[in-house]
């Protein structure tokens, strides 16, 4: 067992873990947030990204160890304080950017990534940007209509 | 799935890993960004008892000139080999394997010096790496090496570095201003190349060709001789022993060969 420090959408959290644990098992088990999904589980689908220091990442992939002294955002971690939706939120909320939802929470987390790192994506970029986000309902389309819709700032 | 048991050690510089390191002899694995090793060992296919995190070691993060070479550390991500400038000016060929590797989340944690000695015959960074005729250079507790990339890899998954030692630099011969060509057919989005060819200053690799990256050489011999490009192309899978799995035999994967590899070249000499 080790500890690890990790501030956790705002909050600093100092936990003892297992070496083993992974960060989306912290995620979920040891902090409850329970919207960071896991999916493929193989680095794959992206169901578990999530923002480590602020960068787009696999939490299926990543030790909670090697996340100590980081800090990590999950879509819990978007909304304003007074439950404002963040615009990515809004934007897939206002595009109809998901059907059952599940892959949801990761394909918000890498539009915050991609957003972060080019503001004003083309559809192809975003396209491409999603590639490591599975999502078996949608087809995409609404997706990358809701991401386009959230780097225009064009959301209400 | 989660890993199974292992003890976390965390270094902070290069000579506490090397400790570490011949403290747990082949025991231990080391973690940079982990994007291959902890898959290999969800799939129990790695069972290191002991994970030696490099992860944080900042002097493994450069990327500096050095002369007519560049440098990279072994902790350099994808996403900051294909979005630097320097390497993009120096080594595009190198810029656009990185920026092929998975998708940005994968880019943003896996490491050059990680993919380097994962050694996966159908990986871009080993395939970037030949071509370019880079040298990687390794630390142990007693001397540093220096390991041309053609004697780099022994097989599959298999390299040139001891248990005790550390992959801490790659450095490449600046081809500012060469022509150069970067092929890789897949299968689906993101995943590993079904054949992958790469070719820049003469120098011709191929992935998925064999148990490691392979030079090709008679392509490179035909095209030596002024052959032109198509007559290069035509040796491109000789001396080859292609991979054989659900995405292609022999015949298929020798065929694609020579289709990329003709492409690579066109485009390496703008005849594309």
């Amino acid at each position: 067992m080790i500890n690890v420090s990790i501030t956790v959408n705002g909050v600093a959290r100092t936990e003892e873990v297992a070496d083993r644990q992974l960060l989306v098992h912290f995620l979920r088990d040891t902090c409850g947030l329970r919207a960071t999904k896991v999916g493929c589980d193989s680095t794959s689908c992206g169901a578990c990204t999530v923002l480590l220091d602020g960068v787009s990442v696999k939490s299926c992939t990543v030790l909670a160890a090697q996340a100590d002294g980081s800090a990590v955002t999950t879509v819990e971690g978007l909304a304003g304080a007074d439950d404002e939706l963040h615009p990515v939120q809004a934007a897939f909320h206002r595009e109809h950017g998901l059907q059952c939802g599940f892959c949801t929470p990761g394909m918000v987390m890498a539009t915050v990534g991609l957003l972060n790192e080019n503001p004003n994506p083309t559809e192809a970029e975003v396209r491409t940007a999603l590639e490591g986000n599975y999502c078996r309902c949608t087809g995409y389309h609404n997706i990358v209509r809701a991401v386009l819709a959230a780097s225009e700032g064009s959301v209400a | 799935m989660i890993p199974p048991l292992f003890r976390y050690e965390r270094a902070g510089s290069v000579e506490q890993a090397l400790s570490l390191l011949a403290e747990h002899g082949d025991e231990a694995k080391v973690l940079a960004g982990g994007h291959s090793l902890l898959p290999m060992m969800k799939l129990r296919l790695a069972n290191p008892a002991v994970l030696v995190d490099i992860g944080r070691i900042a002097d493994l993060r450069q990327i500096r000139l050095d002369g007519d070479q560049v440098v990279i550390g072994a902790l350099c991500t994808h996403a900051q080999i294909a979005s630097s400038a320097v390497i993009g000016e120096h080594l595009p060929l190198l810029a656009r394997a990185a920026g092929m590797i998975g998708d940005p989340q994968v880019r943003h944690r896996g490491t050059i010096g990680g993919s380097l000695v994962h050694a996966d015959p159908k990986a871009d960074h080993p395939l970037a790496a030949l071509a370019s005729g880079a040298t990687i250079v390794v630390q142990g507790s007693q001397a540093r090496r220096e390991i041309p990339s053609d004697e780099f890899f022994l097989g599959y998954f298999t390299t040139a570095v001891e248990p005790d030692e550390l992959l801490v630099e790659v450095r490449f011969p600046s081809a500012a201003g060469l022509g150069w060509g970067y092929e890789k057919l897949v299968a689906r989005s993101n995943d590993w190349a079904v054949v992958g060819v790469a070719t820049v200053g003469g120098r011709i690799a191929l992935a998925a060709m064999g148990d490691r990256p392979l030079r090709a050489r008679g392509a490179e011999e035909a095209l030596a001789a002024g052959l032109g490009i198509q007559a290069a192309a035509d040796r491109a899978a000789e001396d080859t022993e292609p991979n054989v799995d659900i995405s292609g035999d022999v015949e298929y994967r020798s065929h694609i060969a020579r289709v990329l590899t003709r492409r690579a070249l066109a485009a390496a000499t703008g005849s594309g």
